[in-house]
């Protein structure tokens, strides 16, 4: 999970990396209050998860409370690469001598953590990393070991940050290694990293990423999440515990196993390639269990998408029988029309594997009219792309 | 042959008496696995009847290879417990540690990662949020049915569980070596590479399938070592070519970020170094048959 600046900045400060006063607001007014705690000028920043805003015009100075107001107008509803700004946060306004860039990150090709540094801040490191690659010190990070003070001066080193700031660079090291380990991070970024006209180091713009997969010890993450930015099927989909991930396409996927349900998309976008270019409209995978309960919330989601023209259910029997599947997909049926559902959707099903003949005819027997069953998955495929086409 | 698990390896379980663990305990027993003891400090000096085989509990897993001479472990605790769990697996210096759990942290597996380093590595680990392995009609370590197909001449490694299920599936009459689930986690133990370079010295191994899928550099790395190392013939499938940027896919590892990480550019390493990438499963297991076929 992405955070805002806003929220990136709040997580600094909890663990004791130097930020300067700022706020969030959502309305155009609040900005005047804000500014006059300042002491009248303010950055006026659009709160996107995208890079780039600055060129595009979301980050404005405000001279005075009653501008800061005005600055805030302009850029909220501002649109920055297709992400509408519905926040802005007001920061003091900073004096900026030079721009540094420190980074701590999951380093997934070497396994580890990694520590990237520069003194070339400012600008975007991707380009730094391609224009100027000696520029850009990359320290590995021993999970186990931590940014201890001697990891923190060799990062420090490495990147040559010039000796008056280097002991505070060091100390903003071991403070952003907690906001990293203390939180779960998967990123923890500043850029600009900033020495101010009195000499001080002050992280001026962050980017923190969350592991999911910590939620279970992180309760505070919950509340970073952006509800109001979900695609509401998947957050009804969240809210029933179901992967599930909206695409925009006409057939409806269902399967098993993350990876063949990403397979079923790929298959189902060539199948579409003779039948009028339909594509596949979500990723949902009911996991090993597929039972009854989670084929109908998974089917509930799919047939409420206004897109979905049909569905494709493609479930490999692994540790689950498709005669336990089959029963599932009538019940789900029979359980949605029960509670008036409309469903009106044909549904392509295939089962292979552990007791597909049996689960074939489960589904052959109960003769409902909206299912049919094709044996193999490319097979089905196409006919769900024919049925979505028509 | 198979690769890193055979007829006489002796598999303990640790989280062997919870609902997942007794299940799969049951499934490997059944398989014909040597499963030789569970793992639980609270229920250690009990036993558990397995649909009537007697099995030991212990307290650790250096008491259950003390009294078992058990040389693989397969772990299937919640996933705040895993960390704990494959750190005193590798204390124990265990052979194999698989780890069936999904959801662990990935600052829990980069620690236990670094853990098993600081150890030489003494501890294989596979997984996390993987299926596990098997070599057919000799041991099972893990979910994946036994009874998919038997004892052949394909080895498989895959990050994708139900994907590993299908091609087994699809290739049934041939039979596999080992198939090895390494699992879809941005952080993993077993990469692709080591079941690769595994699978060449495996003379029981004729043909090698593997599957990728989009995220990390792992399937690209592979085709470098499998350009470099493999003689054997190399079949490829990868998933998720039309993923879109910055969606996880059900792994937490399957992501594309930016430009990286895509199925395209893993599909094209794995070509200009001689693999024969399919375009779906059924096309996939169809190279895989003519190569074999001659």
């Amino acid at each position: 999970m992405d955070l805002f600046e806003y929220q990136a900045r709040d997580l600094f400060a909890k663990h004791g990396v130097p930020v300067l006063d700022g706020d969030v607001i959502e309305t155009a007014a609040d900005a005047a209050a804000i500014a006059e705690r300042f002491g009248g000028r303010a950055v006026v920043k659009a709160q996107v998860k995208v890079g780039g805003r600055g060129k595009a015009g979301g980050v404005k100075l405000a001279s005075d409370p009653a501008d800061a107001v005005v600055k805030a107008e302009a850029i909220l509803g501002m649109d920055i690469k297709g992400h509408t700004v519905h926040k802005v946060m007001l920061a003091q306004t900073a004096d900026i001598k030079d721009e540094y860039y420190v980074s701590f990150l999951l380093d997934r090709t070497n396994r580890t953590f990694l520590a990237m540094a520069s003194v070339e801040g400012g600008v975007e490191i991707e380009v730094v990393a391609e224009e100027n690659p000696e520029a850009l010190a990359k320290i590995p990070v021993d999970a186990n070991e931590g940014c201890t003070p001697e990891k923190a001066a060799e990062i420090v080193a490495a990147a040559k940050f010039p000796a008056e700031v280097a002991d505070q660079v060091a100390d903003v090291l071991q403070k952003l290694w907690k906001v990293f380990i203390a939180e779960d991070a998967l990123l923890v970024e500043v850029n600009p990293l900033i020495k101010s006209g009195d000499g001080k180091i002050i992280a001026l713009d962050g980017k923190v990423s969350l592991d999911e997969n910590a939620e279970f010890r992180q309760p505070e993450h919950e509340a970073l999440e952006d509800k109001a930015a979900a695609n509401p099927l998947e957050a009804a989909a969240k809210a029933k515990g179901l992967n599930y991930v909206k695409l925009d396409g006409q057939v409806g996927i269902i399967g098993n196993g993350a990876g063949l349900v990403m397979s079923t998309l790929d298959v189902v976008a060539y199948a579409g390639e003779s039948h009028g270019g339909v594509k596949p409209a979500n990723f949902l995978d009911i996991g090993g269990g597929a039972s009854a309960e989670v084929m109908a919330n998974g089917l509930e989601i799919i047939l409420g998408d206004a897109d979905v023209k049909s569905v494709f259910v493609n479930v490999f029997g692994g540790i689950t029988a498709c005669d336990a599947v089959a029963n599932g997909i009538v019940q789900a049926l029979a359980l949605l029309e029960s509670k008036g559902e409309n469903v009106t959707k044909p549904l392509v099903v295939r089962l292979d594997g552990n007791n597909a003949e049996l689960g074939r005819k489960i589904l052959t027997d109960a003769n409902h009219p909206l299912v049919q069953q094709v044996d193999t998955m490319d097979g089905a495929a196409d006919r769900a792309a024919e049925l979505a086409n028509k | 042959m198979a690769i890193f698990l055979t007829k006489d390896s002796k598999v303990i379980v640790q989280g062997m008496t919870g609902s997942e663990g007794m299940k799969h305990t049951r499934r490997m027993l059944a398989s014909g696995t040597q499963i030789v003891g569970g793992v639980n400090p609270r229920k250690a000096g009990t036993t558990v009847d397995v649909d009537g085989t007697e099995v030991p509990v212990f307290g650790s897993v250096a008491e259950a290879i003390e009294k078992t001479g058990a040389d693989v472990t397969v772990i299937f605790v919640p996933p705040k417990f895993t960390k704990d769990a494959v750190v005193e697996a590798i204390d124990a210096e265990i052979g194999l540690a698989v780890v069936i759990t999904e959801g662990v942290p990935v600052h829990d597996t980069a620690a236990f990662w670094a853990y098993a380093g600081s150890k030489a590595n003494k501890t294989r680990i596979i997984g996390p949020n993987c299926p596990g392995l098997i070599s057919p009609g000799q041991s099972n370590a893990g979910i994946i049915p036994a009874d998919i197909t038997s004892s052949g001449k394909i080895g498989l490694v895959s990050k994708s569980g139900t994907l590993t299920y299908q091609l087994m599936y699809e290739l049934r009459d041939i039979g596999f070596s080992s198939a090895v689930g390494i699992g879809g986690d941005p952080v993993i133990g077993t990469t692709h590479i080591d079941a690769l370079k595994a699978f060449q010295e495996d003379p029981e191994t004729e043909l090698i399938v593997m599957i990728g899928e989009i995220g990390g550099d792992a399937e690209e790395r592979a085709a470098a070592y499998i350009a470099e190392h493999v003689t054997k013939p190399v079949v490829g499938y990868v998933a998720g070519f039309t993923a879109p940027e910055g969606k996880t896919m059900g792994h937490a590892g399957a992501i594309v970020s930016g430009s990286s990480g895509t199925a395209q550019a893993k599909k094209e390493a794995l070509e200009a170094a001689g693999v024969k990438v399919g375009k779906t499963p059924s096309e996939t297991a169809r190279l895989a048959r003519e190569i074999i076929a001659g």
